[in-house]
């Protein structure tokens, strides 16, 4: 299978790829990874006219520490989110789920800012930047803006990111030391999760959830029961409110409900696990 | 100003150590640079859809899955084929451990199962079985051989590992 024609535009900076957006129009789609975008133009499901290749920018994938946050670059792929020693120590949540992607040879092309663009319910990180309360900062050629976790995942791999937009970096609030928790049920090595689950302790316990609707969506049930004091058995009864699960060849919408429910408890004991004595 | 997009690029990859240098549509994908623009067939396309990976070699020295990413993608860069482990005649010791343990069946994952092996090597420091098939998670043997497999990786890593203390010790000596 080979992508439909195509132009090809390798940008050098951050300029010149939002200017690349801006001369061809909404027929363009950027390059990073490409294990998302590849697979569907091998498909023919995907056929834009021109690829912004991003990968030689240089930066853009970078990981620093700013104030109280952790600020990773777009273009860090997974297999470096997933052995960052500074994301490994501020925010173990998001390595864990980096290093559940795919496999080592898909990990070491996809990128955080394209698992996040492509908008799959079914992908490991997006649930991952939920739970985290993280922040996505895109640029265009008219300005920057950021974006909330929560305001970003619209629908079915439609997301808050206009078509002249890039990602640039996604910013977390640090969580070290804080439990955490990423559950990944599924049948076969390498595949997508039939439900997952990724959850943060803490003052502001997060939870969100994998392939339990058309866009990945947090668990605000379960979070809200958290605040209010209930145990994690409880508030793991209410992991598939507000859900709306696909049922298809894996597993049923009831099954991905049980799932949801087993698997959110299961977070939060490791959450409660990981949890300081102190906390 | 933007970039001007082009349907045809002309590429400069160094493949095994060769610099090549070819003219290829925007959309071929770097298996098939590999394999018929540059003639290196070691390289095996299987599911071509990056699940099986028959298809990996290194890229700036970390597996891929050449179907999965365009050849324009690799200018400038280096790309490994299994047909560059080997120098002088003399096996890589990742492929001499896949004889030795007879990691293989039919053999036609083999050469990605190799590639993939290096780049797990070279990302731990001491390779063990369990590492090993978590690391294989994305090359499938249909022969059913994955035990042989990863002995043959265990050792292959292993024997990297005194290759590149020996070329150390060598080089102080």
């Amino acid at each position: 299978m080979i992508p439909a024609p195509f132009s090809f535009v390798r940008a050098g900076s951050t300029e010149e790829a939002l200017d690349a957006l801006v001369e061809y129009g909404e027929d363009a789609k950027l390059l990073a990874g490409g294990h998302s975008l590849l697979p569907l133009m091998k498909l023919r499901l995907a056929t834009p006219s021109v690829l912004v290749d991003v990968n030689e920018i240089d930066g853009l994938a970078s990981t620093r520490i700013h104030g109280d946050e952790v600020v990773v670059g777009g273009l860090a792929r997974h297999y470096d989110v997933a052995t960052s020693s500074t994301i490994r120590e501020h925010i173990p949540l998001l390595s864990a789920a980096a290093l559940t992607v795919g496999d080592p040879q898909v990990r070491h092309r996809g990128t955080l800012a394209g698992s996040l663009a492509h908008g799959d319910p079914a992908s490991d990180l997006p649930a991952a930047v939920l739970a985290l309360g993280a922040t996505i900062v895109v640029r265009s050629a008219r300005g920057s803006r950021t974006i909330a976790a929560t305001d970003f995942f619209l629908g079915f791999l439609e997301t808050a990111l206009a078509p002249d937009e890039i990602i640039t970096e996604v910013r977390f609030p640090s969580c070290a030391g804080v439990g955490w928790a990423f559950e990944k049920f599924n049948r076969r090595a390498q595949d997508w999760a039939i439900v997952g689950v990724a959850a943060v302790g803490g003052t502001r316990p997060g939870v969100a959830l994998v392939n339990m609707a058309s866009t990945p969506l947090r668990a605000s049930a379960v979070e809200a029961a958290l605040l209010g004091g209930a145990s994690s058995t409880d508030a793991a009864q209410l992991a598939d409110a507000d859900t709306d699960p696909s049922s298809d060849r894996n597993a049923s919408a009831e099954f991905r409900r049980h799932l949801a429910r087993v698997l959110v408890r299961r977070a939060l004991d490791d959450v409660a696990a990981r949890a300081p004595s102190t906390e | 100003m933007a970039p001007h997009a082009e349907s045809e690029l002309a590429l400069q990859v160094t493949i095994n150590g060769a610099d090549i240098e070819a003219c290829v549509a925007a959309r071929t994908l770097l298996v098939h640079f590999v394999r018929d623009v540059v003639g290196l067939t070691g390289t095996n396309v299987g599911c071509d859809t990056s699940s099986c990976g028959a298809c990996t070699l290194l890229l700036d020295g970390t597996s891929v899955k050449s179907c999965t990413v365009l050849a324009a993608q690799a200018h400038g860069r280096q790309v490994t084929t299994i047909e560059g482990l080997a120098s002088d005649g003399i096996l890589h010791p990742m492929q001499a451990a896949f004889q030795t343990h007879h990691g293989l069946q039919c053999g036609y994952c083999t050469p990605g199962m190799v590639m993939a092996a290096v780049s797990l090597a070279a990302e731990h420091t001491d390779l063990d079985a369990a590492e090993a098939r978590v690391g294989l998670e994305g090359n499938l043997c249909r022969c059913t051989g994955y035990q042989n497999i990863v002995a043959a990786i265990v050792a292959g890593a292993k024997a990297m590992r005194d290759r590149s203390t020996a070329v150390g010790e060598g080089a102080t000596s």
